[in-house]
Order: C-alpha cells, then sequence, then structure tokens
C-alpha cells in the first residue's frame, strides 16, 4: 500500500485521476455550480460548522462509540476486532452524516424542495428525516424491487412525511431510482435539491459526501488512539456506492493502514448475479460519473443483483476506482450466503445485527483474520443496523 | 461531402428554416428502418439525428426510454447504427447526425467511433453528457472530421453561451425547457424569451430549437427565433402508433416543414 504525503483530490475540476468529472446534461452544469460555490463558502465559515456540529451531537447522537467486539475476536483468534458503530446513528445508518450536511446546503441555497434515491432505505430515511426536521418538501425515488424488498423503510419514510415514488423502469432498483432522481432534478431544477445519497455522481457530489461521511474516520482515528495508543493495521468496509467506506479511510489514507473495501458478489463472481464492480467492471461513464461499471462489451450497463439492497448497484463512487488503480485501498467481495452468515455471527457473538450491506464487512474477516497475528487491530465499519433486513434474514435462514 | 452549417445557411437564406427529425436507431422496426429514414427525408425532413441505444438514457422522457428500450431488445448498437448510416447515405445528401450518450461510445472506442462515423457518412455527432468541461476528454483528434453539435439550456448563462457557441460545430442545440425530451412547455412565453436571449448571444454556429416541439403551432411559435427546429419524440410517439405506411407520421414531418418555409 501507498504511503501518500500529500493527496488532494479531486482537482478543481472534479477529477480524480481519469475518474470523477461532470458528465451530465448541460441543464445540470449550472445547480453543480451553484452547489460547489455554496459549499466552498459554508465549509469556511465557523457558523455552518458549528451548526453541522451541533446537530451531528444532539440529533444524531455522535460520536458513535467504537466497541471492542470480543466475542468475535475470540471467535476468530488473531488479531483484535474494534467495530464503529454507525448503526447507532439516528435512523439507523451513516447516512444521516451526509443527508445533515447536505440539507443546510439546500437551505443555504434557497430550495424548498429536496429529491433522493434510495436503494436500502437508509438514505431515504435519512433524508425524509432531515426534511421533516426542516420543514423542507421531500420526494424519495425508490425501485420497486427495494420497495418490496425493504417495506418496513418505506413506511418509515412515509410516517416522516415523505413522499416514496415507485420506480419501475430498468431493474426497478438503486440505479434506476438514481435515473429518476436526476431526471426530476433537470426538470425542477430551479427549486429542487438533489441530495445524492453515496460518494457517486458528478462533481461535487463526491467530494461533498466524502466531507459530510469523514466524521467517521476522523472519530474512529481519536478512539483507537485512546483505546490503544495506536492506528489500526486493517479498517474494513462494505462498498456499494462507496460513502460509509470513503467515511472511515479517507482521515486514514497518509497512514499505514490497510483499507479493505467489500463488494457485493451475490450468487458468486463467476454468476453474471453480482455487484462486483471494482473487481469485474471496467471504465465507463455512467450517472455523470467516470468510474469503473458492470457493463456489457457494448457498454450498456448490466443487470446486476445483490442481497443487500444498498450494494446493488452497478457503479461505485470515482474515488474508489482511484483508490483501487493507485493501490490505495483493496477491494474483495463476499456472496449473498456469506454475508447472511455474518449476519448471524455478529448477531450471536456480539448482540448485533448488521444491516446486510455492514454484514459483508463482516463477512470478509473469514479470509482476513487467519492472515492476521496476535497484537494487531482490525476495525470493522458497522454501516447501519439490521432491523430493515429482518424479513430478508428470516426468509434465508428459516427460523 | 456536405458541410452541416453551410447546409442550414443555404436553406435560411432560401427563406426556409431547417427542420430536424430525430429517430432512434432500428425504431420501430429494424428492417425497414432505412426505408422509414428515407422516407421522412422526403417528406420534408432536412436532416436527421440517428439515436443508438442506451439502457440508462437519462436525459430523455418515457417516450425515448421507451423507443430506446425497444431497439435495443431489437439487437440495434453502434455498428448497427453504422450499417443504417452506410445504406442511407447512398441515398442522401442531407445531413446525417449520430446521437446518444457516451458510455457505449466510449466502449466502442471514441477513436474508432470517429473513424467509422467518417467513413460511413456521419456529419455530426450530439453526446449530451459531454458538456464542454468534459470536451477535451472525450473528443480526441479524430473528431475533427466530425461536427461536435453542443446544447445550451435555460439554465446557461450567457457567459457559458459564448463559450459553447466557440466549441461546437455544425450547429448549436438548444434545448427550450430544462427538463427530458418529451416534455411539454409549461409557458411558452419564458421559452421564448431564453431562445431570443440564446439567439442574441451564439455569433459562430446556427442555432436549432429542441425538446418540447411536438406540432405546428410549437413549431410557429419558435421558428422565427432560430433558424431551425428539431422534433423527436412527437416522432417517436407518432411511429408507435402509426400504420405500416407510416402515413400519421410522414403527414406530421409535411405539416411541420409547411409551417417553418
Ligand atoms: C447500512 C448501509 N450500509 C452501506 C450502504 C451502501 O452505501 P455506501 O457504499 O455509500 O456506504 C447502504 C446503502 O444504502 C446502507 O444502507
Amino acid at each position: 500500500m501507498q504511503v501518500l504525503d500529500k493527496y488532494n483530490l479531486p482537482d478543481l475540476k472534479g477529477h480524480f485521476g481519469k475518474y470523477g468529472g461532470k458528465y451530465v446534461p448541460e441543464t445540470l452544469i449550472t445547480p453543480l455550480k451553484e452547489l460547489e460555490e455554496i459549499y466552498f463558502q459554508l465549509s469556511k465559515e465557523k457558523n455552518f460548522l458549528d451548526e453541522l456540529e451541533n446537530l451531528n451531537k444532539e440529533y444524531t447522537g455522535r460520536p458513535t462509540p467504537l466497541t471492542f467486539a470480543e466475542g468475535l475476536t475470540k471467535y476468530f483468534g488473531g488479531a483484535k476486532i474494534y467495530l464503529k458503530r454507525e448503526d447507532l446513528c439516528h435512523t439507523g445508518a451513516h447516512k444521516i452524516n451526509n443527508a445533515l450536511g447536505q440539507i443546510l446546503l439546500a437551505k443555504k441555497l434557497g430550495k424548498t424542495r429536496i429529491i433522493a434515491e434510495t436503494g436500502a432505505g437508509q438514505h431515504g430515511v435519512a433524508t425524509a428525516t432531515v426534511c421533516a426536521k426542516f420543514g423542507l418538501k421531500c420526494f424519495i425515488y425508490m425501485g420497486e424491487v427495494d420497495i418490496e424488498r425493504q417495506s418496513l423503510n418505506v413506511f418509515r419514510m412515509k410516517l416522516l412525511g415523505a413522499e416514496v415514488i415507485p420506480v419501475s423502469s430498468g431493474s426497478k432498483t438503486l440505479k434506476d431510482a438514481t435515473n429518476e432522481a436526476i431526471r426530476d432534478w433537470v426538470t425542477n431544477v430551479k427549486d429542487t435539491h438533489y441530495i445524492i445519497g453515496s460518494v457517486v455522481g458528478p462533481h461535487p457530489y463526491p467530494m461533498i459526501v466524502r466531507e459530510f461521511q469523514s466524521i467517521i474516520g476522523k472519530e474512529t482515528k481519536v478512539q483507537i488512539q485512546n483505546a490503544e495508543g495506536r492506528l489500526p493495521n486493517y479498517i474494513v468496509a462494505c462498498v456499494g456506492g462507496g460513502s460509509n467506506a470513503i467515511g472511515i479511510f479517507y482521515p486514514f489514507i497518509n497512514s499505514n493502514v490497510k483499507l479493505i473495501g467489500v463488494e457485493a458478489a451475490g450468487y458468486g463472481i463467476n454468476t453474471n448475479k453480482h455487484c462486483a464492480t471494482l473487481t469485474l467492471g471496467r471504465e465507463g461513464i455512467f450517472q455523470g460519473m467516470k468510474s469503473y461499471l458492470l457493463q456489457t462489451d457494448e457498454g450498456q450497463v448490466s443487470e446486476v443483483h445483490s442481497i443487500s439492497a444498498g450494494l446493488d448497484y452497478p457503479g461505485v463512487g470515482p474515488e474508489h476506482s482511484y483508490f483501487k488503480d493507485e493501490v490505495i485501498a483493496d477491494y474483495f467481495s463476499v456472496t449473498d450466503d456469506e454475508a447472511i452468515s455474518a449476519t448471524e455471527l455478529l448477531s450471536k457473538t456480539e448482540g448485533i445485527i448488521p444491516a446486510l450491506e455492514s454484514a459483508h464487512a463482516i463477512a470478509f474477516l473469514d479470509y482476513l483474520m487467519p492472515k492476521t497475528k496476535n497484537g494487531e487491530i482490525v476495525i470493522v465499519n458497522i454501516s447501519g443496523r439490521g432491523d430493515k433486513d429482518l424479513n430478508t434474514i428470516k426468509d434465508k435462514l428459516g427460523y | 461531402m456536405i458541410n452541416i452549417a453551410n447546409y442550414i445557411s443555404n436553406k435560411n437564406s432560401k427563406g426556409e428554416k431547417v427542420l430536424s427529425v430525430f429517430l432512434t436507431s432500428g425504431f420501430p422496426d429494424k428492417n425497414n428502418f432505412v426505408e422509414l429514414a428515407l422516407k421522412i427525408l422526403d417528406a420534408g425532413a432536412d436532416m436527421l439525428e440517428i439515436g443508438f441505444p442506451f439502457s440508462d438514457p437519462l436525459a430523455d422522457g418515457p417516450i425515448i426510454q421507451h423507443s430506446s428500450q425497444i431497439a435495443l431488445e431489437n439487437g440495434i448498437n453502434i455498428q448497427k447504427t453504422f450499417n443504417f448510416i452506410e445504406d442511407i447515405r447512398k441515398h442522401t445528401d442531407k445531413p446525417l447526425i449520430m446521437m446518444g450518450y457516451a458510455n457505449p461510445v466510449l466502449s466502442f472506442g471514441t477513436k474508432r467511433f470517429a473513424e467509422t462515423a467518417k467513413n460511413t457518412g456521419v456529419n455530426g455527432v450530439i453526446i449530451p453528457d459531454i458538456p464542454i468541461e468534459e470536451y477535451e476528454n472525450f473528443f480526441n483528434e479524430e473528431f475533427s472530421n466530425l461536427d461536435t453539435i453542443l446544447l445550451v439550456t435555460p439554465t446557461t448563462s450567457n457567459d457559458r453561451i459564448k463559450l459553447i457557441d466557440e466549441k461546437s460545430s455544425g450547429f448549436v442545440y438548444c434545448v427550450s425547457v430544462s427538463g427530458t425530451t418529451g416534455l411539454k412547455h409549461q409557458n411558452k412565453f419564458t421559452s421564448v424569451e431564453f431562445i431570443k436571449r440564446t439567439y442574441s448571444v451564439i455569433k459562430k454556429n446556427k442555432t436549432l430549437v429542441g425538446f418540447g416541439i411536438s406540432n405546428e403551432e410549437d413549431a410557429k411559435t419558435f421558428a422565427p427565433f432560430c433558424d431551425g427546429i428539431i422534433v423527436g419524440s412527437a416522432v417517436i410517439s407518432s411511429l408507435m402508433n402509426d400504420d405500416k405506411g407510416n402515413s400519421k407520421t410522414l403527414k406530421l414531418i409535411k405539416k411541420l416543414k409547411g409551417t417553418i418555409i
């Protein structure tokens, strides 16, 4: 792994090496510029930073704990395992970190209408939550397949006052919800802010979402210093679009910590039913960014699959593509079945039921732990809690 | 080979505005597509924009999403679109433009795309998800043999329109409403104001207005403030419900051209 002296990407045009950028229809260039300007302005203003910090603390419940996983450590034998507990954030996942930051930007921009896409429903719930709190109209695009498998979250969004708009095009999952959200934005750009849920899409989104999510890594750095007096050897996080992973990785990229992203292998990477974008994809232009993409030989976006709605996406954030090429982080994948087993394992050894997305990170411990030594430290990001997935898990485990 | 800008100029100097018609490649029927394209040119279309399909057409509304989906199901891709254009080119000198999203082009190879386009008689390309920010990253040298037509929209500032005019060739595509293709104008007055503003800023290129033009009345409203109009969703929608000879669609083309002569 590289140790970087100075990392200052993206560049002014939003590029991470050859990735990223602004591959959008002309209509969106102006609102993206406005967003970038307001972000640069506010990120230097003490009032804004204080307000966000206060919300993170008093509303979300930050800092989230870094829990020593005694049971899990015993189970594997070897390195000590710590869990970063984003599952304990208000609304149950890291998505609220970004939603809170962006709603403040939206208010500053004078927007009155908020739209978002959601897969697992966690970003939809987080967005509906901040809209309720700040009194903005909220519309959430969600694929019909995801509406079915994350029905509890659909109800939560409705209860929070959001309108959930079912998307029936394409694979009826996260990518299609994102397409519809972008189309909505192109049409209603005057009064609408689009709160993208991950480090994906056109510049400046990958940069802004990284900034709001990197609180995860900043806290982790302090917490592990306090607990162990040193940095960890490994940090493991699941990668859908890549926001929880970037969030925990980013403050560590200049240090000697091995960063590991875990993608969803679905039924297996030898089948065509997976979403292991960084593992099996190649360079493409999709939803406003240049990044790795799962696609056919002719450049049509592939139909992908994961049991976890939040990872069921053929693209990935452009910064991860850069990290992969530059070996700043390493990327692997685990299957649906491995994620289900990991869910059971974490529940029974730690009393923590993880989201199916986060369970992918836990599942990778099966591969990682045998290579670790006593005295080493592994941190796993538990990006969310599993309540939303109970129906799926119940069906799979059959008890 | 014909030059798009000169072609539009010639028409304009005869007091005519041009009518550009968008067709989805291989839609509705790949076996009769070349014939359909030629009939549409005969009915009065001055040029054609032929859209090669993409699985995730971000800038398109439901009608063109649907036609792209059908095209994909019919096995249409960039190579087949080149084959169609090669055949169409044998029978016409009018400008032929290829339109589609960046990713299939990237996959085909941008260099190979530009070379093949030139050899098959394509005059220009429109790639709506390549704004000027990514222009140099995408359109490499080989594209210098093709017109790269760029778009302006109601959210584009005058300063930016100037930059786009600088980079664009063939014409500037003026998107008359903020939104996806096929959208109706909510307020024609603001659209006309925007088009007037654009037309006064654009100096180098001809200006064609598209998006939201579906009938003679729309054509009449916008034509005085530009050099030509582009019709897409209305034609695709008409083709969906037409008879075998496409008589309804051909009539629509005739009427549209009739109003802007
Ligand atoms: C709990 C949880 N973890 C992870 C993800 C994946 O997103 P990302 O890769 O942006 O963290 C999601 C997305 O919905 C999620 O809900």
